[in-house]
């Protein structure tokens, strides 16, 4: 058993099985927004603010968000472990990304909260 | 036939280089990579590697042969192209010429606690299996420890004290699924980490490289469903 703090999941299989969910969301989510895009023809900003006024389309932006966050934290802790023997790089490096990803999840519900 | 071998000796050489060696093969032999080594050893007598079975079975004389990770002893010559390039197994450090440093990847087959664990009260003659229990072991028994299959994954490369690598997870999964063995959920709880299993990234080359044909992806593969089963 090899112990790690920084890490997103308590387990090795937590860590697997959130990087798969996550997948999964960001893809339907993307279908999604070009299924929007394409059939919409004439994306106007009102129709864009429409689209994200409705209480389905917060709760999915979220869910993508998380997932987007989740997925990278996940990703670039494992790049990091991998590519950055150096203990002052990596720490610094984890840090950078789990403050970012932390940052961008508060500033998505600002954003999702005003519309 | 020409050769180009790396050749260190820590202790007098300041960097490694490659030596070239020039064989006459005689026509129409066609013998093992390990046949020449050892006549190019009688040209230079300080030309350090290891072997002992001489036909695959030891697992001693592992090193990468023309870039891809193999047995001297069962490499005809006739498969390769020349120049022939020898190195040692990457990954590992170098004691001298071809012989590496193994502990790394001793130390994670002793992590997987390699033999049968039983808590129960043991019968008066011996543990028996089913013909179908004991096929399980195969593709999985006849691992020989060359170290071929580690050395060549570069998740191992990069975390070989973290990483249980593709040859000990190989064996992990001998001992998970083996029906005598009790202590599977222990084995289980040991692996869930995310170094052990999961820094497998499937890139195959451990499949690719190995002189007995296993598999050892297939096996990560199943260990990853038991945690999966266990934990879900
Ligand atoms: S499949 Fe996994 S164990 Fe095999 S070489 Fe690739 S990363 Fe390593
Ligand atoms: S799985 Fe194959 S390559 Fe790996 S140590 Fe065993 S015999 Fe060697
Ligand atoms: S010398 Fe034993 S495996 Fe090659």
């Amino acid at each position: 058993m090899v112990a790690t703090v920084t890490s997103l999941g308590r387990s090795g299989l937590h860590d697997w099985i959130i990087q798969r969910l996550s997948a999964v969301i960001m893809l339907a989510y993307t279908l999604y927004l070009t299924y929007f895009v394409i059939s919409t023809g004439d994306v106007t900003a009102a129709a864009w603010q429409a689209l994200f006024a409705t209480t389905f389309m917060k709760v999915f932006s979220l869910l993508a968000l998380g997932s987007i966050v989740m997925h990278a934290w996940i990703g670039l802790w494992i790049v990091s472990t991998d590519y950055m023997p150096k203990l002052a790089i990596r720490m610094a490096f984890q840090a950078f990304v789990i403050i970012m990803c932390l940052a961008l999840m508060i500033w998505g519900i600002q954003i999702l909260w005003s519309i | 036939m020409k050769f180009s071998i790396y050749r260190y000796n820590p202790e007098t050489d300041k960097k490694p280089y490659m030596q070239e060696f020039d064989l006459e093969v005689p026509e129409g032999s066609d013998m093992m990579l390990l046949d020449a080594m050892l006549l190019l050893k009688d040209q230079d007598a300080t030309l350090s590697f290891r072997r002992s079975c001489r036909e695959g079975v030891c697992g001693s004389d592992g090193m990468s042969i023309n870039g891809k990770n193999g047995l001297a002893c069962i490499t005809p010559l006739s498969s390769l192209k020349t120049p022939i390039v020898v190195r040692p197994l990457p990954g590992l450090p170098v004691v001298r010429d071809l012989v590496v440093d193994m502990t790394q990847f001793y130390k994670q087959y002793e992590k997987i606690k390699p033999y049968l664990i039983t808590n129960d009260e043991p019968p008066a003659k011996e543990r028996l299996q089913s013909p179908e229990e004991r096929a399980k072991l195969d593709g999985l028994y006849e691992c020989i420890l060359c170290a071929c299959c580690s050395t060549s994954c570069p998740s191992f490369w990069w975390n070989p004290d973290k990483f249980v690598g593709p040859s000990g997870l190989l064996q992990a999964y001998r001992f998970l699924i083996d029906s005598r063995d009790t202590e599977t959920d222990e084995r289980l709880a040991d692996l869930d980490d995310a170094y052990s299993v999961f820094r497998c990234r499937g890139i195959m080359n451990c499949v690719d490289v190995c002189p007995k044909g296993l598999n050892p992806t297939q096996a990560i593969g199943h260990i990853r469903s038991m945690l999966l089963k266990r934990g879900v």
